[in-house]
């Protein structure tokens, strides 16, 4: 299955990026075949909003889990809505995150942020 | 006569003199603009309040008719909409209530519908109308609350006060439009005349007629006194600290309606603005 | 690195002098203003290095090209902000501080006359020397979207890698500024005034910041200006169990101190004095500890 997990750099050393909705690029990883692509986040430059739209982007690429250090009310609402899984990421190297993830070993992410405006979508 | 009470810096007393003003004015109004921290209420104590809600109106859709075109989500620039699993999401706070998706949807699928932000509340402390504003706590903009704040004022009333918001942004900027009149209040600090001169620069900027009160005055050099003098700006007056003053007001109490030395004072400031005012009437036709 | 995070509600209660008090007193190498509005640390924190200035970006703004404008006034009628006025010489233009960038009028207008232009909103301002001072200033009029705060924040983390401790000067009031910047911090305090607003707008401010379930401490500024109001404050935190850091008497050499460009700490004076003792009990529960 597809994986997204927000990171610093497009490149497979590089670490996770704490701010989901506004990190400059997604690693979109395909656990069976590996395959490795990185897209850039438009969401990054947005006045607000930007956790919404990153979602978005997430999902236009048939993500079906997504590995964060933390995410926002509008985002995880989201992604509740698209069914998709949030995993809590485990120190900031995405190789190791990659490892644990396909090991079973990362657990859901238990809490939500509130976003910029508190509340999420209908 | 609406006169515009602002600061630039939190603090200065904006309230403490547009409360006072409103109450020497008698028959006036008193509007509350700062509706993240409204305060105006506490002093006056209005009774007879009767609370109307301000909404905005945010986009809904019906789902019969949408075919998941998206063209919604992709005009949209805040990126208040999102479209997961052939539903179309909107999401609320995000919403700056522009219309466009509405306008923009080709089937007619999304109409508009009110969503409460918060309210204006309306009441009357002797003769003075009490209006205030209050935005619900995690709103983005108080600004459409200033709209509705301003508009459902007593147009009769001889003096309005605004008690403006602190800062310079697009709230206060909304605040100061209809004003006839900016008085800018000004504290004895470096902090103070820092933005003091920004809001000095909004009410130029909007070509408003404006004068400055001195607050908090004690002897010895006042920065915000050699701003003025610097840049010819008219002083309408000075209060002076005080700590009979400071603890009335700490106690929200209208210090010009217990203390007749106050009503004196700002009775007097009354004058010079409306002096001033007046005199800018005249020479600007 | 921690962050520690000053808040009051209401304006003019002394975030800026406590939170300059408190730079001095830990010798923080990491420290920042989030009151993009109206700064003012950077009148009491003297840094002597050069800036490095970038302009903040807001959403662009609007502009017609009165050459392919044929006025039929759709894009007025449509903008829901009053951001498009007509005058006889002028004809149909765009209000700069009223626009805010939703393009309908782009999308809407039949002679494609209508572009939206890349628009500044503010400039971050970054200090270093053997400190790092991430500050920024709004422009007047701007949206306050809390993109500038979070952008002051980023630019401090990413140049205070390294480093320990980052005290926060916030804004006041409970809007998206305020949120922006208690997103990811590890403590905040909040500067309170003992007047009636000032007790509504503390209350407003805790409430706020609640829901991002921070650890909250408060300490009373001025306190000698009321003592009833103080006690009530006292007994507010009590009832709510919120951790109470002390207080400070009102004292007018704090205005000299402060007017001198010097924080209440490098003269000799008495909320110099007892904002130590705030420091010690904030900086004791920033750490995980307890006040008794």
């Amino acid at each position: 299955m597809k994986i997204a997990i927000p990171v610093e750099d497009a490149s497979m050393d590089t670490t996770i990026c704490i701010s989901f909705g506004r990190t400059p690029y997604f690693l979109i990883y395909d656990t069976e075949s590996k395959d490795a692509k990185f897209i850039s986040n438009s969401a990054a430059a947005s006045q607000g909003g930007a956790g919404i739209k990153a979602a978005q982007t997430i999902i236009d690429h048939q993500a079906e889990a997504l590995l964060t250090p933390r995410c926002g009310e509008n985002a995880a609402e989201v992604f509740r809505a698209a069914n998709i899984r949030i995993y809590q990421t485990n120190g900031n190297l995405l190789k190791h995150n990659l490892q644990a993830f396909e090991k079973g070993e990362l657990s859901l992410l238990n809490e939500i942020h509130p976003g910029l405006h508190n509340h999420g979508g209908r | 006569m609406k006169i515009a009470v602002l600061s630039g810096k939190g603090g200065t007393g904006k309230t403490l003199v547009s409360v006072n003003l409103a109450f020497v004015a008698g028959h006036s109004v008193y509007i509350d603009c700062d509706v993240e921290e409204p305060n105006g209420h506490l002093f006056f104590k209005p009774r007879d309040v009767k609370t109307d809600n301000v909404s905005v109106l945010i986009p809904s859709v019906d789902e019969k008719v949408c075919k998941g075109c998206r063209k919604c989500v992709d005009f949209c620039k805040f990126n208040a909409l999102a479209y997961i699993k052939n539903r179309l999401y909107v999401f609320d706070e995000i919403c700056h209530s522009c219309g466009g998706c509405i306008l923009l949807c080709p089937r007619n699928a999304l109409s508009e519908t009110p969503r409460k932000i918060g309210a204006v509340k309306k009441g009357i402390s002797d003769q003075v109308a009490v209006i205030t504003g209050v935005l619900n706590p995690g709103e983005a903009s108080g600004v459409p609350i200033i709209k509705s704040l301003l508009d459902s004022c007593d147009a009769d009333a001889p003096y309005i006060f605004i008690d403006c918001p602190p800062g310079s942004a697009c709230i206060v900027m909304e605040s100061i439009k209809d004003a006839d009149y900016c008085v800018l209040v000004a504290e004895p600090t470096i902090f103070g005349v820092h933005n003091l001169a920004m809001v000095h620069e909004l009410v130029r900027i909007f070509e408003k007629p404006h004068g400055v009160i001195l607050n908090k005055c004690f002897d010895g050099f006042n920065p915000a006194e050699q701003f003025c003098l610097d840049n010819k700006i008219r002083i309408l007056g000075k209060i002076p600290f005080n700590n009979e003053l400071g603890s009335a007001n700490s106690d929200a109490k209208i210090v010009s309606k217990e203390i007749n030395a106050y009503h004196e004072l700002f009775s007097g400031l009354l004058t010079a603005i409306r002096q001033e005012a007046q005199h800018e009437a005249i020479t600007n036709t | 690195m921690k962050q520690l995070l000053i808040l009051s509600g209401k304006g003019g209660t002394g975030k800026t002098t406590v939170a300059s008090a408190f730079i001095k007193l830990a010798g923080a190498k990491a420290y920042a203003d989030c009151d993009v509005d109206a700064p003012n640390l950077h009148l009491v924190m003297k840094h002597k290095s050069d800036v490095k200035k970038t302009d903040y970006m807001g959403l662009p703004k609007a502009a017609i090209d009165p050459c392919l404008c044929r006025g039929c006034g759709i894009c007025m009628t449509n903008c829901r902000f009053d951001a498009i006025r007509y005058s006889e010489e002028n004809g149909y233009s765009v209000d700069l501080f009223a626009c805010e960038g939703c393009s309908v009028c782009e999308a809407l207008c039949p002679a494609h006359a209508v572009s939206m232009n890349p628009a500044a909103a503010g400039e971050l301002r970054l200090y270093r020397n053997d400190s790092v001072f991430s500050t920024a200033q709004l422009k007047m009029g701007s949206g306050t979207s809390g993109k500038l705060v979070t952008e002051v924040k980023n630019q401090l983390k990413e140049a205070a890698e390294g480093i320990d401790l980052a005290i926060i000067d916030g804004s006041p009031g409970i809007g998206c500024p305020v949120i922006a910047s208690l997103s990811g911090v590890d403590m905040v305090l909040i500067v309170a005034e003992p007047s009636i607003s000032g007790i509504s707008d503390m209350e407003r401010i805790i409430n706020t910041a609640d829901k991002f379930q921070v650890k909250t401490a408060v300490c009373i500024n001025k306190y000698n200006t009321n003592l009833l109001n103080s006690e009530k404050i006292i007994r507010y935190c009590q009832k709510h169990n919120i951790p109470y850091s002390g207080r400070i008497p009102y004292d007018k050499k704090a205005i000299e101190a402060i007017n001198n460009g010097l924080s209440i700490v490098e003269i000799d004076c008495s909320s110099g004095e007892a904002v130590k003792s705030v420091y010690r009990n904030t900086i004791k529960l920033l750490e995980g500890g307890t006040l008794c």
